[in-house]
């Protein structure tokens, strides 16, 4: 009876995941812009890999609780690892994309103003104080 | 349907999402487009991997995947700096 629940339930979890990263991908296709696209690209995939991986970690810990111990606590363990990767990496490496973007340019389809025109970045001075020193 | 049969059929739809995401990456107008549509694409091929490794339940393919996901941040990190101008 519960296996037959846990089965279902990585179904219904796998086919949220798809969904998701397919999304990401139209999204990806059809916004017009580098934030908009970052938008989709970055939140439907990170979406879509805790469902993934939480149906992987169901499996493996199915695979604990009956059959096959050893197997299924290895799985259940680096597939949590791989999830906190990616839950770490991926809006970090989004936000880095998004301020690289702005830096080098890149305004918004239907900007008017760039409100953050001309401020100095926050770590302007410490580099400045490299230079000197050098 | 038999469960490798089904991740299977996941793999499929996850191989047409990194199509599309190529898509992007080709046409992309700017740099930034062309980063973050490889951006995508790595989470993807992560999680394929992941799913690969549950799917013939071998637990070589769930470490690479670890790997890769910190590997593709440093680089992602290195081409956002490269883009903005800056020194490192």
């Amino acid at each position: 009876m519960l296996y037959w629940l846990v089965g279902i339930i990585v179904y219904i979890f796998l086919a949220i995941g798809v969904f998701f990263n397919i999304l990401a991908g139209l999204g990806l296709l059809r916004f017009p812009d580098v934030y908009t696209r970052l938008h989709a690209g970055t939140k439907c995939t990170t979406f879509g890999s805790i469902f993934i991986c939480g149906s992987v970690i169901l499996i493996g810990l199915r695979m604990w609780l009956t059959n096959n111990p050893d197997n299924g606590s290895i799985l259940t363990i680096h597939t949590a690892i791989a999830l906190i990767a990616i839950l770490l990496t991926n809006p970090t490496g989004a936000h880095a994309i998004a301020r690289a973007a702005h830096r080098s340019g890149v305004k918004p389809v239907g900007a008017v103003i760039d409100e953050l025109e001309g401020k100095p970045a926050k770590n302007a001075p410490r580099r400045k104080k490299e230079v000197a020193k050098e | 349907m038999n469960e490798i049969t089904t991740f299977l059929v996941v793999l499929g739809f996850l191989l047409l999402a990194v199509v599309i995401a190529l898509i992007r990456v080709i046409k992309g107008p700017t740099a930034p487009d062309r980063v973050v549509g490889l951006d995508t694409i790595n989470t993807i091929v992560i999680i394929s991997m992941v799913i690969f490794g549950a799917a013939f339940r071998d637990v070589i393919y769930i470490d690479v995947a670890i790997v890769y996901a910190l590997l593709s941040y440093i680089s992602t990190l290195f081409i956002a700096k490269y883009l903005e101008g800056g020194e490192f």
